[in-house]
């Protein structure tokens, strides 16, 4: 479903170049559960924000689906992100002046979804993740484990077939970040594909698939023994 | 996005910085007002202005001695201006449009009735005074039109003169004197008012050949000479000219039409109205500034909700859209506000001072919330720019 071919990524910082993804071949099937781990500065971020769309390669091709999606306009860029892909950020990035509700409508408003069939989905996702009496709640009102639930509403109210979390218990106690992992998780059982990149050693070994990177580079790459 | 939910939007970030949204559309507000305030007072005085003037009517033309030339100087210098005489206006009385010719003579005097005294306004006019500026008389009857060059000493009094010497009682047939001389009244005049700052009322109207006696004067002030319906002011002009010029031998006197004075009018107020305009402009700009300020102080606190939005599937032209819409509705509402509060001040001062006419066009109106409009997309459209050209990646990651 996901398939990257030598894809590079190189940042021009003064006159030198960061080599931030260096030929990446990397194939992921749909429903898969994948767990990107590694050093700072190592690329995780890079790599996840690239195969969401939110940044284009120097060099290589990324098909999503089949289909190359390297060369899409900025427009179908931005629909893909809207239906396909699903973002779970560590620091929540909810909007501030919005109630859980308003914030998870958000993709749906941009979609031009009409009022009454948005208020169902977000009702019923809102149910899923247990916010539902959180609804009318403002961002600063709630818990930051109630925060990374509304952002993860958010990334699937529009029932897309990946999401992908850049660090999401990256600000949570141990407790809620134990709860965020198992909604993810709940998703990933339902069919939706997920990758995570976790600094979490314990996280990151719970997915069935664990990405290592270094410098840019994919370091190891293992399926899960059947123990789990 | 749907229209609806596009303003939701808009309206909830305006909301949640209530204070300074609120003091962003003041700039524009004040802006709108100063504008309307002063365009509808201006409009009140220009209409009030018309109007004094075209009460004459429009088919007046006068002629005044001494050539004034469009630079304003006199070709006086050249030789001795030749008076404008009665005779001169008999003269005018014979072209065949003109339906009524007055010699005109202005000045003061003392008048006497009795024992009360006053010192009024005496105006030397010819018999047809009242056809030519449509004036009413309340009871006896004007000046008759006796010899001109000798006419008999009758006078007729305005209204408030006619007060102010008799009271209640009845002042026709009475003698009165004026400046020494003695003259019997034969008529009152309707109440005019005051037209252009000329009270009317407080006036004795006399022969003009006498009031040129009283002053002792040779010239009249002018000749005013209405003509019929549907000729044309140039053909006026010209025939007044051949005339004169006939009598006088050269040009050396100013016919002014009432367009002509329409004209220098109109100009006058379209000065002023410029004027107010560039006023009203300049704390346009002022807004507009603040609205730019604002909005660029917006965009880099959001820059976190902007790479949100773009990750969650917003395209550039809709984050484009989002804050182009919220510096429009700040200039709009203040467009808006500004309009009540012109429209509202303009109206309170007529009702403290009703003397000052006001008047707003709906056609200004219009402008003026459809220029806040503009202002609005003008003060947004660099700081939208700004937010829609934001690398999503790097705007999620800024502090
Ligand atoms: N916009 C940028 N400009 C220049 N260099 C960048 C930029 N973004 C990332 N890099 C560089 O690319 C490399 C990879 O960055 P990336 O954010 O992907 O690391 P990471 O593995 O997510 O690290 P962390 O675990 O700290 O989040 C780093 O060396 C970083 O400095
Ligand atoms: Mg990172």
């Amino acid at each position: 479903m996901i398939s990257l071919e030598q894809i590079h990524r190189d940042f021009q910082v003064g006159d030198q170049v960061v080599h931030a993804l260096d030929d990446i071949n990397l194939d992921i099937s749909a429903g898969e559960y994948v767990s990107i781990m590694g050093p700072s500065g190592s690329g995780k971020s890079t790599l996840l924000n690239l195969i969401g769309l939110l940044d284009r390669a120097t060099a290589g091709h990324y098909l999503l689906n089949g289909e190359d999606v390297t060369t899409l306009s900025d427009v179908e860029q931005a629909a893909t992100r809207n239906r396909r892909i699903g973002f779970v950020f560590q620091s929540f990035h909810l909007v501030p002046r919005l109630s859980a509700a308003g914030n998870v409508e958000l993709p749906l408003i941009l979609a031009g979804m009409p009022a009454a069939e948005r208020k169902a989905r977000v009702a019923q996702t809102l149910q899923a993740l247990n916010l539902t009496d959180r609804a009318h709640h403002k961002p600063d009102q709630l818990s930051g484990g109630q925060r990374q639930r509304v952002a993860i509403a958010r990334a699937t109210v529009t029932e897309p077939a990946v999401v992908l979390a850049d660090e999401p218990t990256g600000n949570l106690d141990h407790k809620s970040g134990g709860d965020v992992i198992n909604i993810l998780e709940s998703l990933n059982q339902r069919g939706i594909t997920l990758m995570v990149v976790t600094h979490d050693a314990e996280i990151g070994d719970r997915a069935t698939r664990r990405i290592k990177m270094r410098d840019g580079r994919i370091e190891s790459d293992t399926q899960a023994d059947a123990d789990r | 996005m749907l229209m609806r939910d596009f303003l939701t939007l808009t309206g909830s970030s305006l909301i949640a910085h209530r204070m300074r949204s609120f003091l962003t559309t003041l700039g524009i507000a004040v802006g709108i007002a100063a504008v309307m305030l002063l365009t509808s007072i201006g409009e009140g005085i220009h209409q009030f202005v018309l109007a004094e003037f075209t009460q004459f009517g429009t088919t007046i033309v006068s002629v005044s001695p001494g050539r004034t030339t469009t630079h304003g100087g006199s070709t006086g210098m050249f030789g001795t201006v030749r008076p404008l005489t009665i005779e001169d206006a008999e003269a005018l009385k014979r072209l065949p449009y003109a339906r009524a010719v007055v010699p005109v003579v202005q000045g003061n005097a003392e008048v006497e009735a009795g024992n009360r005294r006053r010192r009024t306004n005496v105006y030397g006019v010819g018999a047809q005074m009242p056809e030519a500026f449509r004036m009413d008389i309340s009871s006896g009857r004007f000046l008759p039109a006796d010899d001109p060059t000798a006419p008999r000493a009758f006078a007729v009094l305005g209204s408030q003169l006619r007060e102010e010497l008799f009271g209640s009682r009845n002042p026709l047939g009475q003698r009165i004197g004026i400046g020494g001389n003695r003259y019997r009244i034969i008529g009152v005049m309707a109440s005019k008012g005051t037209v252009l700052g000329f009270d009317l009322d407080d006036t004795v109207y006399i022969p003009a050949a006498r009031a040129l006696e009283l002053f002792n004067r040779e010239s009249l002030f002018e000749i005013d000479v209405m003509y019929e319906e549907g000729v044309s002011a140039d053909r006026v002009v010209a025939g007044i000219k051949k005339t004169l010029m006939a009598r006088h031998g050269r040009e050396d006197f100013t016919i002014t039409t009432q367009e002509q004075m329409l004209d220098v009018l109109g100009s006058i107020l379209n000065i002023l109205t410029v004027a107010v305009g560039a006023i009203g402009g300049i704390s346009l700009l002022v807004g507009a500034i603040g609205i730019v300020t604002i909005m660029t102080i917006a965009v880099n606190e959001r820059t976190n909700e902007i790479g949100l939005l773009r990750a969650i599937g917003a395209r550039r032209g809709q984050v484009l859209g989002l804050f182009l819409g919220e510096a429009v509705v700040l200039a709009a509402a203040g467009g808006l506000a500004g309009l009540i509060l012109g429209v509202g001040t303009a109206q309170l001062l007529h009702l403290l001072l009703p003397a000052l006419p006001v008047h707003t066009p709906w056609l200004f109106v219009f402008v003026a919330e459809a220029v806040a409009v503009v202002i609005g997309l003008a003060a947004g459209v660099l700081p939208a720019r700004r937010a829609a050209g934001l690398d999503p990646v790097e705007a999620l990651r800024a502090e």
